[in-house]
């Protein structure tokens, strides 16, 4: 079952985000707010070990489970992209309260009303994709 | 196990998010959320409409399978994994909901002013969901991730174009909470 693993890796994730509450709307809105170290605490942790992990990873020249190179690719040189894009991301995070991943643990926590959402937001990305040659990248 | 059912701390969950990144590259992927909707497209067909969606979604079969524990870690974690006690909101944050007329401010993860079928009954509430759903999705493709892609990943990895990323999240964070949450609640 090589699926099994990602399986594990996802119920995981969404036990810990729920318990962290960084799902949680009021989370994102005390954030924005800087009226908490909560959400700060927990991406720059994550963030501080990640960068451990990943200088661990390529000193070390640690191969993945399956034998091969860790890969991770490099993204394109831009800032048009990455501040706009960005910006629009934020404005939807900041109202909705839960970014692509929250989406989904929320809808297991039993907020069905999570559906519209996440159709609407494959929208926004089916839009984008319509969009994406006239768009300044 | 008492501690388990109380909300975990910070620094407790962040080191926990590492290690889910750090597993998902040692399993030779990466820790990316936002990808799944593209690969939503793709299966509902999208490929008819542009070339953005013509991939091949089965190499993507392994996120949507972190997509379905993410459902399932939901479940749990609410109904296994809670004692229902109320959030530890900042006393400036609640007064600041009070102001919007909000109630019941953390007794659950989600306002019901927000996601109460009640007030998605409302032309007001809905436009609320859909809006803000089509932003994400929209402005994720064309950021080229979202938190866990760019925050985690990308800043972990030193990337610049992720630091740029993340402070366009925060202009778009924060013009929403400081000036358009007032006018819309």
């Amino acid at each position: 079952m090589k699926f099994l693993k990602f399986l594990l890796v996802g119920i995981f994730f969404g036990i810990v985000l729920v318990k962290s509450e960084a799902v949680s709307w009021y989370r994102i809105f005390e954030m924005f707010k800087f009226q908490s170290f909560h959400m700060y605490g927990i991406i720059g942790s994550a963030v501080g070990l990640g960068i451990l992990f990943i200088w661990g990873l390529k000193k070390f020249n640690i191969k993945s489970i399956d034998g091969n190179a860790i890969n991770l690719p490099p993204k394109n040189k831009s800032v048009t992209r990455y501040l706009v894009g960005g910006a629009i991301f934020g404005l939807g995070w900041a109202l909705a309260g839960a970014c692509p991943g929250p989406m989904y643990i929320l809808l297991g926590t039993g907020v069905y009303s999570m559906l519209i959402v996440i159709a609407a937001a494959m929208l926004g990305t089916f839009v984008y994709g319509l969009l994406r040659d006239k768009l300044p990248h | 196990m008492e501690f388990l059912l109380k909300p975990w701390p910070w620094y407790v969950s962040g080191p926990l998010i590492a290690l889910i990144m750090f597993v998902l590259i040692y399993f030779g992927k990466t820790f990316g959320m936002s990808s799944n909707l593209r690969t939503l497209c793709t299966i509902g067909g999208a490929g008819k409409f542009s070339d953005f969606f013509r991939f091949d979604w089965k190499a993507q079969r392994w996120n949507l399978t972190v997509v379905l524990g993410a459902i399932i870690g939901g479940y749990i974690a609410v109904n296994f994994l809670s004692d229902g006690s109320t959030m530890n909101l900042s006393p400036e944050t609640i007064v600041d909901l009070q102001a919007f007329g909000f109630s019941n401010i953390g007794e659950s993860l989600l306002p019901t002013e927000v996601y109460g079928m009640e007030n998605i009954a409302t032309l007001k509430g809905m436009s609320i969901l859909i809006v803000a759903g089509f932003l994400v999705g929209f402005g994720t493709r064309y950021a080229g991730g979202c938190t866990s892609g760019h925050a985690i990943t990308g800043l972990s990895n030193l990337q610049l174009p992720s630091l740029i990323a993340v402070i366009g999240f925060f202009i778009g964070g924060l013009l929403m909470t400081h000036f358009l949450l007032p006018l819309i609640f």
